[in-house]
């Protein structure tokens, strides 16, 4: 059997030098085509192209795998198909216009967005946020964790073959999209929080939806539970499959959910504690096995804890009010700005220039997002415009491992694997 | 100006500053996070120290940053984290406008792949000993590098090529 440089095999007519190099750089893994005439009839070697639009993989990725008959011998992940330049859009727009887009980057769990925004700007900036906009900020948190969770577990569910799951957990999705609807005014895109505390107070309506929520999805959670934890199907798909082991994860970069079922209870809510977690008690899931079954199990404890934080906090709720009233760094509220000519001047100057850190000033704030630490950097020229921007996302890091978990496996493990990973391709492209 | 650093955080720079006497340029802090800018060409044996003797173990991001006017335009920080001390520290280096070129972190940990390939992509910074310096997010066919401050932001017409929509004749 002779062997054949990939790129003799390949035309590829669009992004030439684009094409060529991945397939280079499949090569640089040490693999090689040989030629099917001789020994190989039936051509078990093969390069598949798996996406950017294929159903399970969760966006636009594209996955380049190399396969030995149904085993990947090396995977490459081409990301990018998204790209917004989001970072770039960052540096041209006042911190609070910015807002909106956060909400489009991890678009399963945009409250979560909006507070890791927040509170870096807040922290660049100085601004104190009052105690009852913490609280809310934390529910929003918590809810919109279980929202994404729950995305997670229909899809991955769906992934291995359970369709119905998919219904039954947007079922429940559809509860917390009228929690925000209520609480926001939005239903998937929120934008709720503001620098400086939120957009506006929750009313009694949307609190009572809220422990209308938190009291019936334990029940939920267990039926489902009930369901799948001794599913023959379930566990023979997700148990030993996609290992990350505990000596790897670290190396690697995993974040969030896939990096505490490798072992490790990093948890931005207990190393660096942001908004009142330093003030309610939960546990940090944590499993040793790194393979899909255990990230199962974390995301389905984590979902639990989040019920138990937004009750403390609904008991803790303290009154005041919701935005800082310093009208150099908030926005003023509305009734202020309709019926009173400072609030507007303020409204236009909050709009016009924003809020205008230090010159110099740098700094990092991360919160956990639903897909790992959600981290944004800013760098500030004393302009309300920030130099740079940079966001550091869960799901870019978990594509990383992505790559390396896959080699080994079973290609129709592929799709289980990207799904018990949870990427969105809009938080790791940006 | 005095710092105000942890106990922790005070161990590692007195660590560092004395183990890199000659690559250790200041540390400082802004809005409470502490940040140590180091000469480039030693960021490789500085990073395994910190990792080996330091226990920063985990490397959470890589990312470039563009100063556009000054002589040392670009920098690149590295954003890691300490889990047995449960710090976080921010190690910078700045790289001058021509021939922006620094040695790849890969080798300390494997996790500075990607993010090294997004410094690449976005400010045409080179890292050398890196295992796949490709594009990421742009295709390799593009010419430009698109976080850089003089990139427009609407981009430039005609830089990418789009498919052909007229079909084949053959």
């Amino acid at each position: 059997m002779k062997n054949q440089n990939i790129l003799d095999k390949v035309k590829p007519k669009f992004f030439k030098e684009h094409q060529e190099s991945i397939y280079q750089a499949l090569e640089d893994k040490h693999t090689t085509i040989e030629s099917i005439e001789d020994e190989d009839p039936l051509n078990t070697k093969m390069v598949l192209n798996m996406g950017p639009q294929h159903p399970a993989t969760h966006g636009v990725l594209r996955l380049i795998l190399q396969l030995n008959g149904e085993v990947i011998e090396k995977t490459k992940v081409d990301i990018g198909y998204l790209h917004r330049g989001v970072e770039k859009i960052a540096e041209n727009k006042t911190y609070q216009e910015f807002m909106p887009y956060t909400d489009r980057m991890d678009y399963l769990s945009p409250y979560s967005n909006n507070v890791a925004l927040c509170t870096a700007v807040e922290k660049i900036a100085n601004v104190e946020v009052p105690e009852r906009a913490h609280y809310i900020r934390m529910i929003g948190c918590e809810l919109a964790r279980i929202s994404s969770h729950l995305l997670w577990l229909g899809t991955m569910v769906m992934d291995a073959g359970a369709i119905s799951f998919f219904i039954w957990t947007f079922r429940e999705r559809e509860k917390l999209y009228d929690i925000f609807d209520n609480l926001g005014g939005h239903r998937f895109t929120i934008s709720h929080s503001r620098i400086g505390g939120v957009a506006n107070d929750m009313t009694d309506d949307c609190i009572a939806m809220i422990k209308e929520f938190v009291n019936t999805f334990p029940q939920e959670l267990k039926d489902w539970h009930g369901l799948l934890d001794r599913n023959r199907i379930f566990i023979d798909r997700n148990e030993n499959v996609g290992v990350l082991h505990t000596e790897d994860a670290l190396e690697y970069g995993a974040a969030g959910p896939s990096l505490r079922a490798s072992g490790y209870a990093y948890d931005i809510r207990k190393i660096e504690p942001y908004a009142r977690y330093d003030e309610v008690e939960f546990e940090v899931p944590t499993r040793l096995e790194g393979d899909n079954l255990a990230r199962y199990y974390v995301r389905m404890e984590e979902m639990h804890e989040s019920i138990r934080i937004i009750r403390q906090c609904l008991d803790k709720l303290p009154k005041g009010p919701v935005r800082t009233d310093n009208a150099k760094q908030a926005y003023p509220s509305k009734d202020e700005v309709y019926y009173s000519m400072e609030g507007m001047i303020h409204d236009f100057m909050m709009t016009d220039t924003g809020i205008c850190p230090p010159e110099g000033a740098e700094c990092y704030h991360a919160v956990e997002g639903p897909k790992g630490e959600l981290g944004y950097y800013i760098k500030s020229d004393g302009t309300g415009h920030p130099w740079r921007m940079k966001i550091k996302t869960g799901s870019f890091a978990n594509l990383q491992i992505l790559e390396n978990v896959l080699d080994g496996e079973m290609v129709a493990d592929t799709v289980v694997i990207i799904g018990g990973l949870d990427p969105v391709m809009g938080e790791a492209d940006k | 100006m005095a710092l105000e650093l942890s106990e922790k955080h005070q161990e590692v720079i007195d660590k560092l500053s004395e183990a890199f006497p000659d690559s250790f340029i200041e540390a400082y802090q802004s809005s409470g996070d502490t940040f140590v800018r180091v000469e480039a060409d030693a960021i490789v044996d500085i990073c395994s120290f910190l990792k080996k003797e330091c226990h920063f173990s985990y490397l959470g991001d890589v990312f470039g940053a563009d100063n556009f006017t000054s002589k040392q335009r670009f920098e690149v920080v590295y954003n890691m984290v300490s889990l047995k001390d449960q710090i976080r520290l921010f190690v910078k280096v700045h790289l001058e406008e021509s021939n922006p070129v620094i040695q790849s972190v890969t080798g300390v940990w494997k996790s500075a792949n990607w993010p090294e390939r997004e410094v690449y992509d976005m400010f045409g910074i080179q890292f050398t000993g890196h295992p796949d310096m490709r594009r990421i997010f742009m295709p390799q066919d593009f010419d430009y590098y698109p976080m850089r401050k003089e990139f427009p932001l609407l981009g430039i017409p005609g830089s990418i090529e789009l498919p052909n929509t007229t079909p084949d004749t053959e």
